[in-house]
């Protein structure tokens, strides 16, 4: 076991128990901040595996942005701060059953199929450098479709929650109503 | 480093993500859950892009693709539980079931949800008339 193995290895310790911990605490808030712990130790795995870049725009989006707003939807929908006991539905074993088989199958595959490789681990081969002459030239055409499908769905997000908007227009339940008639 | 240390991380990273959105009632749990599903898929791209040494980038550049979808998604998500939060006042997917088929076992379920119950109302006042009609 090399250093970085060692490394990995202890991250992803982390990473997984924290995970654990998401969906078994019964918490609401603290399954959110379990789960900045195991982002970050996601975004630590990143850089051992050299791809500095995107260690920290996970840093940046998931431990900055996505638990934030996950915090608040926890508080917009009243949750209650202390532990509650109905977190988990009826059909937890079910549910462990088929995780344990999904873990298996897929575990078993990667051990089959990757046992014995070895994979070269070269620092700067991550870089935003390297990564943003990559996605200029190369993935420009995906990027700039995926800022217009980000403006979409935070336009529809924002129309999904505003208010003031009434369920329909008077017209339109007007035509409504004479077809039914 | 062997190339099975991150693709087992990420195959159990997975597992646990899918029991969180099987076993999970509340719908912002079950969102945290897939997100969890989301990074595991991320590990595995990057793992794959170092090993193959690609060139363009491409595992990367598409593991920072799926982080925007993912905060896309997850915007979107929490607009539509909060809606959901303020129309039926609770978020527990067990309990949301107006799009579920009227089974003929499953009318009695105290768990439906406050607008099929309320659909539901004339039926049992019809029986209690008939029974108090003779």
């Amino acid at each position: 076991m090399s250093g970085q193995e060692v490394v990995f290895a202890l991250l992803s310790v982390v990473m997984l128990g924290s995970g654990i911990l998401v969906v078994t605490t019964r918490n609401l808030v603290h399954a959110a901040l379990w789960l900045v712990v195991s982002f970050g130790a996601l975004a630590g795995g990143y850089l051992v595996l050299t791809a500095e870049f995107v260690a920290w725009v996970q840093v940046l989006i998931y431990v900055g942005a996505v638990i934030v707003l996950l915090l608040f939807g926890i508080m917009l929908t009243r949750a209650p701060i202390g532990e509650s006991a109905d977190l988990d539905s009826g059909n937890r074993w079910a549910a462990a059953s088929v995780a344990t088989a999904t873990a298996a199958v897929l575990v078993t595959v990667m051990v089959m199929g990757f046992r014995d490789e070895r994979m070269p681990l070269q620092a700067g081969s991550g870089s935003a450098d390297a990564l943003g002459a990559s996605v200029f030239r190369t993935w420009v055409l995906p990027f700039e479709v995926l800022s217009v499908l980000l403006l979409a769905s935070l336009v529809g997000a924002i129309v999904l929650s505003r208010s003031d908007i009434g369920a329909r227009p008077e017209a339109g339940a007007r035509a409504d109503e004479e077809d039914g008639v | 480093m062997h190339l099975a240390y991150p693709t087992i991380v990420a195959a159990l990273l997975f597992s646990v993500g899918v029991y969180g959105v099987l076993a999970r009632r509340n719908a912002i749990l079950v969102l945290m859950s897939v997100e969890l599903m989301l990074n595991a898929v991320n590990l595995n791209l990057v793992t794959f892009d170092i090993w193959f040494r690609d060139r363009l980038h491409g595992g990367q550049v598409l593991t920072l693709f799926t982080i925007v979808i993912a905060a896309a998604e997850i915007g979107l998500g929490l607009a539509i539980v909060l809606l959901v939060f303020r129309n039926r006042q609770m978020i527990d997917i067990d309990r949301l079931r107006a799009l579920a088929e009227d089974t003929p076992g499953g009318g009695e379920d105290p768990r439906d949800d406050t607008k099929a119950s309320a659909a539901r109302e004339p039926e049992p006042t019809g029986t209690q008339h008939e029974e108090a009609a003779p």
